[in-house]
């Protein structure tokens, strides 16, 4: 145990240097070689057509007037507290919601993957994401950005971003960083109780660069989704059907945990739970209504309109329950507003508050659905059921935009039900078969990569002891 | 001197206390146990996944008195933690051989 260890932590340090070396070397040799057109090129809109319907509506105000970027002191004060809200959705929002889903023995792993993750992917982002996402990618724009802006070396004080010309680049940068956070945090749920925390580790590096960051630069980056006219305001298909589908693969990949069916795995502690859902349906509000990159009426009614489907997806849930399992519990109730929040997401810039409310009843009830007999009809172990909430979610929300865009709330969004759109909705559902056809398959390649190299699973005695202790040398004392 | 041991329902505690402290019982140990006799565990369901749990929280009273004392204990409690339903819990009496306070080393009836 202790010489893996070792070797483990031989080879990644070895890795890590080298990994910077290059990435160092190559971030200055692309500041050196345009040396004052490097930022301005990235800052002017990208050089292919911009996508038609993409979401901030900031670039519209940015295309009229990009040449001096005017700073908006309420836009920015705005961005600010929703770059705040929603860091606060991962450490403590998601780590308390999962933490308190597993066994006690696990509750400090299951911990330890949300905040460790929150670490990382924060440097990876620094180091390369941001970059991957929101630059211009050349020739190969349509798939994935550039590396004009590794390591944020062009990012100066006073620089603006296109997508968001009234607030400075390093509030957009670290806004986009959160959401960026929380994507792979949530995957955690899938595989809780049985990961190796070095191949956690791997693997979130790996799915950030290899699947957030082209699926993020498709949607928002100017890349092919965008381009399709794909309706995503605020990471409903980027960030919950990504997340899901990554969790369905891995919980298909990982197998089912030790004893699943058979032994009690309920819930510890369904008080921590009920304090990260709450945390989260509180931070979804920088989610969405920070997506707005503004602080007006766009941002306002993504407000009211989350919390409207919020609300509605909680009930949905818990009256579905109690009517099939003839109690209304805790955890239906939470996953419920979950379910909600997830699938108003990617909608929450282009409903009206009707809007909202269907789209609240249909993924509490679909939710349900999906984490209760499809999974035991199927049979995978997605053990906090990321699939069933979120991936499902964001699929439902992904077409119910579709369907209940309304160009009064948005120009941008032209839906089926109010603008009679209906090839919107054909759009949303190809959006969502790209997202989770290259999700899913990048997602395996990684995992087998992983899995070839460190290892993915713990052994069966450390499963079976819990993570705790094994992993982390540490326990929660009652 | 009689060694009673009960077994009864969490939320019975304080009522089979103050009957206890009424007879003059100088003192109890209790414990939060977790069993099942004929109430069984019952069903718990999370998220659909259905968990039997087979041993319930029960709350055991240990109280050491003297032989003469001992059945007016065991009414006190039975009177006092019944409900009447199922799953009430159940008292045992032993013979105790020998009883020693540390403090002071008095000894059987005297260290009770």
């Amino acid at each position: 145990m202790m010489n893996d260890i070792t070797k483990w932590l031989g080879r990644t340090i070895i890795a890590g240097a080298a990994a910077l070396v290059i990435f160092s070397g190559q971030a200055y040799g692309q500041a050196e070689a345009p040396p004052a057109e490097a930022p301005a090129a990235t800052e002017a809109a990208p050089s292919e057509p911009p996508a038609p319907a993409e979401t901030a509506p900031a670039e519209a105000a940015a295309a009229e007037a990009p040449a001096a970027p005017m700073l908006n002191s309420g836009d920015t004060a705005w961005m600010l507290t929703s770059t705040a809200l929603v860091l606060l959705m991962t450490i403590p929002g998601v780590a308390l919601f999962y933490g308190g889903m597993v066994r006690k023995k696990n509750v400090l792993a299951t911990m330890a993957q949300s905040f460790s993750v929150t670490a990382l992917i924060t440097v990876l982002w620094m180091a390369i994401g941001y970059s991957l996402v929101f630059t211009d990618g050349g020739s190969l724009q349509s798939v994935i950005g550039g590396l004009s802006y590794m390591f944020l070396a062009p990012m100066g004080l006073n620089s603006t971003h296109a997508l968001a010309a009234t607030i400075p680049e390093s509030v957009f940068m670290t806004f986009q960083m959160t959401f960026a956070i929380i994507t792979p945090a949530l995957i955690a749920g899938a595989f809780a109780d049985r990961m190796k925390f070095s191949a956690l580790l791997w693997f979130m590096g790996l799915w950030l660069i290899f699947v957030y960051a082209p699926i993020a630069h498709w949607v928002w980056g100017g890349g092919l989704l965008g381009s399709m006219g794909v309706l995503d305001y605020a990471g409903g298909t980027v960030v919950h059907l990504n997340a899901g589908t990554a969790g369905l693969v891995c919980a298909l990949v990982l197998g089912k945990r030790v004893g699943y069916g058979s032994e009690n795995m309920a819930p510890h502690n369904l008080v921590l739970s009920m304090i990260g859902a709450s945390l989260l349906w509180v931070g979804w509000f920088g989610f969405n209504a920070g997506s707005a990159v503004s602080a007006g009426a766009n941002a306002g009614m993504a407000m009211a309109v989350t919390q409207i489907a919020t609300g509605a997806a909680a009930l949905a849930w818990m009256f579905a329950e109690w009517i099939v399992a003839k109690k209304p519990s805790v955890l239906g109730m939470i996953s419920g507003a979950i379910a909600g929040l997830v699938a108003i997401t990617p909608a929450s810039g282009f409903v009206d508050p009707m809007g909202a409310l269907w789209i609240g009843i249909a993924a509490g009830v679909v939710c349900y659905l999906a984490s209760v007999p499809m999974k035991r009809a199927f049979g995978y172990d997605d053990a906090l059921d990321v699939w069933g909430v979120h991936g499902v979610g964001g699929a439902v929300g992904a077409v119910l935009t579709g369907v209940f865009a309304n160009s009064a709330i948005n120009s941008l969004g032209m839906g089926w039900v109010h603008d009679g759109n209906f090839g919107q909705v054909i759009t949303q559902i190809l959006g969502v078969l790209y997202t989770f056809v290259y999700c899913a398959i990048a997602t395996f390649i990684i995992l087998k990569v992983v899995d070839l190299t460190v290892g993915l699973r713990v052994k069966r005695d450390v499963e079976v002891e819990g993570l705790d202790i094994n992993l982390h040398g540490e326990t929660v004392h009652s | 001197m009689k060694f009673v041991t009960a077994i009864i329902k969490p939320f019975k505690l304080e009522e089979v206390r103050e009957a206890l402290s009424a007879l003059g019982v100088q003192g109890m140990t209790v414990s939060e146990v977790k069993g099942y006799g004929r109430q069984k565990g019952h069903t718990e369901i999370y998220r659909g996944a259905e968990y039997a749990v087979n041993f319930l929280p029960k709350i055991k009273i240990e109280v050491a008195v003297r032989s003469e004392m001992a059945q007016a204990v065991v009414e006190a409690i039975t009177a006092s933690a019944r409900t009447g339903q199922i799953g009430d819990g159940k008292i045992f009496v032993t013979a105790v051989d020998q009883v020693v306070r540390i403090r002071t080393g008095e000894t059987d009836n005297d260290a009770l």
